[in-house]
Order: C-alpha cells, then structure tokens, then sequence
C-alpha cells in the first residue's frame, strides 16, 4: 500500500517537473501543481532567510551554493595532486572498493554525479571493458562453432563492440573541474563513452528512469539540500538500479579519530597551502567532512528518499563510507 | 504583507554584505589573517621553503616562508621603527603603496633624477606593479603583520634606490642589503642560496664589486623601513642616497648589469 502511495507521488512529481521543464500550454497549473509539491525553493518566501552550513560557518543557503562554486574553481587544476598527497594516495583504492561494490554490467549506463574530474567514470569504463572482454573470451571458449542463427545474426548487426556498450554520463555543477576531467580523458585515451554535462545534483537536467547506476563520490556534502538531491537520484534511475554514494564519514574509533582529526587539522590546510597555494579551500574541506551526518543518519536519509535495501560498508576504519540503496 | 516580508528579509541580506563580518570567525586579527598554531606553522616553514626551493617562480612560497620564520625579525624592524619619528608615523598612518593609492600621473610631470620619477621609470622598464604583491596571511599580530606587509611593497622602491634591475643578479644584490637591514630568516636564506643559479661572471661581479658595497650600505644605512616614501616622490634620488648613507651603485660593466631581454632569471 505504501509502495503504491510513493509510486503514485513519484510519478505526480516528475509528471508536474518534467511538464514545468517543457513550458508547455497552461502553465498557471503546472506553477501550482509545483509549488504544492515541494518546488518549493523557486517561489516560497520562507526560504529566503534559511541558513546552512559552510564548513563551520552558517551562512544563507544562496551564498553556500556560491562559495562551495568559487572553492572548486580554484582547486580544480591541482585537485588530483592534492588528492594524492592529502589521502597519500588511498583515495585511488577507495574508488577502486567502490566499483567493485558496483560491480557493473557491460552495458550499463552510470551517470556519475558531481564527476568532477571523471575517476569514477574512467574506473567504471574500464571495469566494464575489462569485463566484456572476459565474457567474450567466456562465450568463445565454450562455443567451439557458433551455429548458422549465430553468423547471421552477428553479419547482420555489424560492429559486434557497439553492441554492449557501457556509457557514462559525468554531471558536475562547476565547469573548471569538467574541463579538467575533459582533458585527462583525451590524455587517458578515454574519448568515446563519456559525456560531460553541466548540471546541478539537485536540479538534474535528465529524464526519469534513465540510468542503471548514480553514483556520488565525494561531492554530496557539498550539496547545499542533500534530500533533493537524492530525490533526483531517485527519480532519473531506472526501476532497479542502484544508488551508490561514496563519502567522508564518522570515525568510530577513538584513537584513530583523534589521529585523523589531528592530521585533518594540522597538516591537510598546510598541504593546500604549499600544493594548490589555497588555504581557505582545504580548511573547509575537513570542516565540511565534520558537519556531513554520520554513517546512520545518512542511511535514514537515503531510505526518506524512497531507496530500499540501504546499506552501508566502512573503509579505513570509517574515515570513508560507501552507501548503497536500490531503486524498486 | 509585501511591507513586512521585506523587513524581515534585509537584516539578514545586509549582514552578510558586512565587509567585516569574517573577522569575528577564527580568532582573524585582520582580513587576510589565517590563525595557526606552533605545528602548522613550522610545516609551513618546512613545506614552502622546499617548494620555493624547486621552483623560484612560486613567489607565495618565498611569502609565506618569509610569514612563518619572521617572528623575531619582524618585532625587532618594528622596535627600529617606533624609535624612529618617521617610522612612528609610518605605523601610525599605516600608507599602503598601491595603483590606487598612487597619484601616477604627477608622479609622471617630476623631473627626472627624483624619487618619484625613477620609481615610475622603474615599474615601466621592468613591467612590474606594486598590486602584485601577496597579502599577509600567517602573522598573529596586526602591527606585525602590517609590517610585513610594507616591506613587500618596500621592496620594489629599494631597487629603485639601489638602482638595481629584476633580473638576478639585480634581486641578489637587493637581497643582500635587506637581509643586513631587516634580518628576517628568508632573506637571509634567498641571499644565500641566490648566488648559486648566477652565471660564472655575474657570480665573480657579485663577490667582488656588488656584494661587498650592497652589505656596506646595508650595514651603514638607516632603517630603510622607517622612510615615509609617500612624501618624498619630490626629493632628488642621489639627495635621498646621502641623506641615508646609501654609496651610489657601482659602475661597472653596464652590460652585465642590465636587463637583457634573454634574461629571464639570470
């Protein structure tokens, strides 16, 4: 019963937003239909005056959205090096566990959501190239001869690798990170299979039911409404597909706490300082870490969206989390 | 209803257009200020001067090595400064030498040979802009960190008054005469570590003529901190020179000490 309520408010929802995306005729009722539903961030007064975090800052939701823009613009040509040099180089087996968490199919479309410089969308091509390769290797293997139906199926269909071909969508709302994720693709041979969209996570610029995987690593803290954007996981996933969320997350233990808040601190805005010559940047960076909601909180999170089968996996010790949840 | 929402809206929009908002975050003395502590400090020290040392370009490097080290330097200029009237005044009014606060064009109508104009010259024939300079961040003390700030933009009116050029042997020997005058640690390390990207001959001119007269004037010259510069544009440079004990620069092969357009460090 419940099920079908949701259901039934989902498809309301995006049949109101997708009309709204359209302008089409009539469109005292569509304005209302939004405003009703929860559009409220366009046309409701209230929200004028709200405040969020920055860091440990507060301040208006509006000048979030625009700081958390200049902060990725200027660290974007040297966010892998500082990546590397901050994690010493761990973050690269973080994002290794989460595609084999994936554990995506060749033909799979993901749309990697604040994508920023491609590393998720670079593993998961390769993961699926890999791994159609092998079931080629598989199929030939186990058919000596393919039968007449086989060859003229395969003549007929043309260029046997389009057919199963993975693509990935990378969205991100700052253009200086794309154009760098942009230029290490053509540098990594990666040309064919990826798109770089400009877009907001929480005003995704997609259909519904479009994607097999979303995947967030690493920019959803960053997200000045966390619920909508995963009400916008939500709707442009298809009917089983998976959300996958990879983020900085609570430290259970206490003397690793200690240790990691000590090194985030001390050393992490240094480092900032002397790589990418950006203090302010990297201080709140760590500051955003400690503000995002816990391992728990952000499962419970997940599950209001409407995902089911939440799950969490700790990495290091909890320094990171991989959350999972399904589509239905 | 339109009336009230208004209201109710501008407190909170006005407060965060307040410039000075910021200031109460962190413990910040002033705007630029990025409070640290003992630790962060000395792994800035250690991390900015290894980055300065691989690549001479980062010119925030030298910056924030010259913030970090400078503690001891800087309160030592500042007790220099306050015993002296002019330098009181400098600390009291607190000039900043920027485009905006310059007035280029009467700065352009002086004659030739005053302060004013050579330093116009000098900007011009070097393309620099005294905007270019970085802003204090890691000093915990206003005054000091003004301080700082104003040896930054001292720098360039030095080379006009030691009447050196921006190519390195130029900087080498202004190095020298501020590392006698100020004692801050990045200097002294700049020249010290300056002489080893110099040419054999640039190196021999150095050791022999330049250095020598640049650690003499150094050494015999008033506090050059302490000079309200902003009021002396009118003054005859060779004037200014007696007038603080600076020896005219040497004239040695002229070749060898002008910017040639291939140099681009040396």
């Amino acid at each position: 019963m419940a099920a079908s309520v949701r259901s039934i408010a989902r498809i309301v929802l995006s049949d109101s937003r997708r009309k709204a995306l359209v302008m089409s005729s009539g469109p005292g009722i569509n304005l209302t239909c939004r405003v009703e539903l929860g559009g409220s961030r366009f046309y409701n007064e209230d929200h004028a005056g709200r405040t969020t975090s920055f860091g440990f800052e507060t301040v208006s939701e509006e000048e979030k959205g625009e700081r958390v823009y200049k902060v990725f613009e200027s660290v974007a040509p040297k966010y892998d090096v500082m990546n590397d040099a901050m994690s010493l180089g761990v973050h690269r087996l973080w994002k290794d566990t989460l595609l084999r968490v994936m554990n995506p199919l060749p033909g799979a479309r993901l749309l990697d959501s604040a994508g920023g410089t491609g590393d998720i969308a670079f593993r998961f091509l390769n993961y699926t190239r890999s791994r159609h390769a092998l079931q080629q290797r598989a199929a030939l293997r186990s058919q000596q001869t393919p039968s007449w139906q086989d060859i003229s199926r395969d003549y007929a269909s043309g260029e046997r690798a389009v057919k199963a071909e993975s693509r990935v969508v990378v969205c991100d709302i700052n253009k200086e990170m794309l154009t760098v994720g942009k230029e290490k693709a053509e540098r990594l041979g990666f040309g064919a299979g990826v798109s770089w969209v400009v877009g907001d996570a929480e005003e995704l610029p997609f259909d519904d039911d479009q994607f097999d995987v979303y995947t967030v690593a690493f920019g959803i803290r960053n997200v000045t409404h966390i619920e909508q954007a995963l009400q916008e996981a939500l709707r442009v996933l298809k009917p089983g597909g998976r959300f996958l969320c990879l983020e900085f997350s609570k430290v259970s233990n206490p003397l690793l706490s200690s240790i990691y808040d000590a090194y985030s601190f001390q050393v992490i805005p240094v480092l900032g300082e002397v790589i990418a010559g950006d203090w302010k940047s990297y201080q709140y960076l760590v500051e955003s870490i400690r503000r995002f909601p816990d391992q728990e909180t952000f499962k419970a999170m997940i599950e209001d969206a409407g995902f089911f089968r939440v799950q969490y996996f700790n990495l290091t010790g909890g320094v990171v989390a991989i959350h999972s949840g399904f589509k239905l | 209803m339109r009336a009230a929402t208004l209201r109710l809206r501008s407190p909170r929009r006005v407060l965060s257009q307040l410039p000075h908002r910021n200031l109460i975050h962190y413990g910040q003395l002033y705007p630029s200020h990025v409070p640290t502590n003992f630790v962060q400090k000395s792994l800035l020290a250690v991390g900015s001067g290894v980055a300065a040392l691989r690549d001479p370009y980062r010119h925030d490097m030298v910056a924030v090595l010259g913030e970090t080290t400078g503690h001891w330097a800087l309160m030592r200029l500042r007790g220099q400064m306050m015993r002296d009237p002019e330098g009181c005044t400098i600390l009291k009014e607190r000039p900043r030498i920027r485009i905006s606060t310059l007035n280029l064009s009467h700065m352009a109508t002086l004659p030739d040979g005053c302060l004013g104009r050579e330093y116009l010259s000098f900007l011009e024939d070097n393309n620099v802009t005294p905007d270019s300079r970085a802003e204090v961040k890691f000093v915990d003390n206003e005054e000091l960190a003004y301080v700082m700030q104003r040896y930054r933009e001292v720098h360039d009116l030095l080379h006009t008054l030691l009447g050196m050029p921006t190519n390195m042997l130029g900087e080498v020997a202004v190095k020298w005469f501020e590392a006698v005058q100020t004692g801050l640690p990045m200097c002294i390390l700049g020249a010290a570590l300056g002489p080893v990207r110099l040419s054999s001959r640039r190196f021999q001119l150095l050791v022999n003529t330049l250095g020598p007269w640049a650690l003499r004037s150094g050494n015999r010259a008033r506090c050059v901190m302490s000079i309200f510069y902003e009021r002396r544009w009118e003054q005859n440079l060779e004037e200014l020179r007696r007038e603080l004990g600076i020896e005219p620069p040497p004239q040695i092969l002229s070749a060898a000490l002008k910017k040639v357009p291939s140099d681009s460090a040396y």
